[in-house]
């Protein structure tokens, strides 16, 4: 492989980190209220809405079964119009986010649901409101979950912005298929491939350790 | 006599079935006053509606209809935010703890005064005040997976006690625990209904639980009450077969096995004995009347089993004898009128 090939697989790398980064952070910032609200909104729980519950589901499901490439190619003009054009690096980052969004939003509600539900019923009995339930019971206590969960989504995510290449996204997906596969340059490919591998292990990695700083229901020795 | 801290009145409570295929009962006119500053156990098998009434004394659930009196307010029809505000005069512990694994000790307790707004100064010092009344200030900054199942529970207990409240529930408290545990948490418990006053409803399926610290009962069956009383009445005379049954083994003794095998409805033959359960009650639970029975009437005791225990703090006396059959009336009558419960359990030989 050739030096000049370098500063490329670098610049790839860095729109991959940049588009992966921001879909994670805005798909959060979306879904987490929503994963909160289905996990807690089935008729009879703490925020009982079912019928609010059931139709944010279906759009959830909906999203959801959209396969990626279908949705990126469907949405150009909500793109357009979110972000002023449909190609690019910052274009790619819409789609990307309305498919991380449900993901997160299904993640960290089966994260809650995990939570001892004797949690909220001592919650209820020292007199707590719906709001002090979720923030200091039902987010805390599900907090290792949340963050397995959204390792995962990063993870998923990479996979995915390696299809925007389609609306000129960039990223080393794009790179693999322009440079590896249609110029024929199979040290291209394997360098793509091996980048792509020691990131989704980094962020794996990463995860778990933070799950597991979260996490004191294992009692283990905390180093005194 | 003082109002009572709960009182429920003609309490039903209904669950609808799917399919409109009638109401399950879980509760039926149920009647009964929790006396102010006293433990009192509601006793039953699962399934028999103790857990529905207590969660109605802080409005966990609600009565379908009927009553729910605490501290004066009506918990049946307050709106939420002033169930909210009955609720922090209302403490509750669990059989399986429910402590937040992600706090610590400290903050665990911490969290029913997060909940109704105090300032995070005046946290600190009665978190602390709580910790060492139940004795963990060496292990204030564990997290609850690190503790034994006793200091689980002695967390829960100072959790309930951080808003100062009125009544305790208590659902299951000792059930997941070991016998010597069991024992420990129960005496903190007693310990802090005499220093603070603190009126407490427990629900047990262990009379156990209720000789050791209830001074009031109820016997609950199939969403009734079929008994209540103060324990030391109930203990004594159990008048319905759920709170015999409950007895049996829990007081006093058992018939022991070698004359269990043999024993009969009617006496057969010359020499025949009866078995005889003596309860002595009250003052009498320490007179030596056995003995007075063979100075004063001649007639001999044999006896089988027996102990003395103490309930609701007084003496509780209970004696498995034989008595010869010829002088059984004459006996049980001397027994009776000194005070003795009698009952003819059978007959051998």
């Amino acid at each position: 492989m050739s030096a000049n090939l370098i500063p490329i697989l670098w610049q790839s790398t860095q729109q991959t980190l940049y588009m992966v980064l921001m879909s994670t952070l805005l798909g959060t910032l979306i879904g987490a209220p929503l994963g909160v609200f289905l996990a807690t909104s089935r008729r009879g729980e703490l925020l009982s809405a079912p019928v609010l519950n059931t139709v944010l589901g279906l759009i959830v499901n909906a999203a959801r079964s959209t396969p990626f490439i279908i949705l990126v190619v469907a949405i150009i003009p909500f793109t357009r119009l979110i972000a002023g054009t449909s190609i690019g690096t910052t274009a790619a980052i819409v789609p990307l986010t309305i498919a991380a969004a449900p993901f997160i939003a299904r993640l960290i509600e089966t994260a809650i649901r995990e939570v001892d539900a004797g949690l909220i019923e001592a919650a209820r009995a020292m007199g707590a409101t719906p709001g002090q339930i979720v923030r200091k019971i039902l987010v805390p206590e599900a907090m290792p979950g949340i963050i397995l969960g959204l390792t995962l989504a990063v993870v998923s995510l990479i996979g995915y912005s390696a299809m925007v290449g389609a609306v000129g996204g960039g990223g080393l997906g794009d790179l693999g298929i322009r440079y590896g596969y249609q110029r024929f340059m199979p040290e291209v490919m394997l360098a793509v491939v091996v980048i792509l591998i020691v990131l989704v292990q980094l962020v794996q990695s990463c995860g778990e350790w933070i799950a597991s700083r979260f996490d004191k229901r294992a009692p283990r020795n905390r180093g005194r | 006599m003082a109002e009572p801290a709960i009182s429920f009145q003609d309490v039903t409570r209904r669950y609808p079935q799917k399919g409109g295929a009638g109401d399950v009962v879980a509760l039926q006119d149920i009647s009964l006053d929790v006396p102010q500053g006293a433990i009192t156990g509601i006793i039953g098998r699962s399934g028999a509606g103790k857990s529905t009434l207590l969660r109605m004394v802080n409005g966990l659930e609600r009565p379908s209809s009927g009553k729910v009196i605490v501290n004066g307010h009506d918990v049946g029809i307050a709106p939420d935010a002033q169930l909210r505000a009955i609720r922090r005069e209302v403490g509750m512990i669990f059989q399986h703890f429910n402590l937040l694994s992600s706090r610590t000790v400290a903050e665990n307790i911490a969290l029913p005064l997060e909940i109704a707004g105090e300032d995070r100064k005046a946290i600190a010092p009665r978190v602390a005040e709580l910790i060492e009344r139940v004795g963990l200030t060496a292990q204030a900054s564990r997290y609850p997976a690190e503790l034994s199942g006793g200091q689980k529970q002695r967390v829960g207990i100072a959790r309930a006690l951080a808003t100062g409240p009125r009544v305790l529930l208590s659902d299951e408290a000792t059930s997941a625990l070991d016998p010597d545990t069991t024992r420990q948490v129960l005496a903190l418990l007693k310990s802090i209904n005499r220093e603070l006053g603190l009126t407490i409803l427990l629900i047990t399926h262990e009379m156990g639980v209720v000789r050791d610290i209830c001074s009031h009962v109820a016997v609950i069956e199939a969403g009734r009450i079929v008994e209540a009383g103060e324990t030391y009445s109930v203990f004594s005379r159990p008048g319905h077969p759920t709170t015999r049954s409950f007895l049996q083994g829990v007081t006093g003794v058992a018939v022991p096995q070698f004359v269990a095998g043999q024993l009969r409805d009617q006496p057969q033959g010359d020499g025949a004995e009866a078995v005889v359960q003596i309860t002595f009650i009250g003052n009498h639970a320490t007179d030596p009347m056995l003995a007075r029975l063979t100075a004063e009437r001649g007639v001999s005791v044999n006896i089988l089993a027996g102990a003395i225990e103490e309930i609701g703090d007084r003496p509780f006396g209970s004696l498995i004898v034989g008595l010869p059959c010829d002088r059984l009336e004459e006996s049980r009558r001397f027994l009776e009128e000194h005070g003795l419960l009698t009952e003819v359990l059978g007959y051998v030989g």
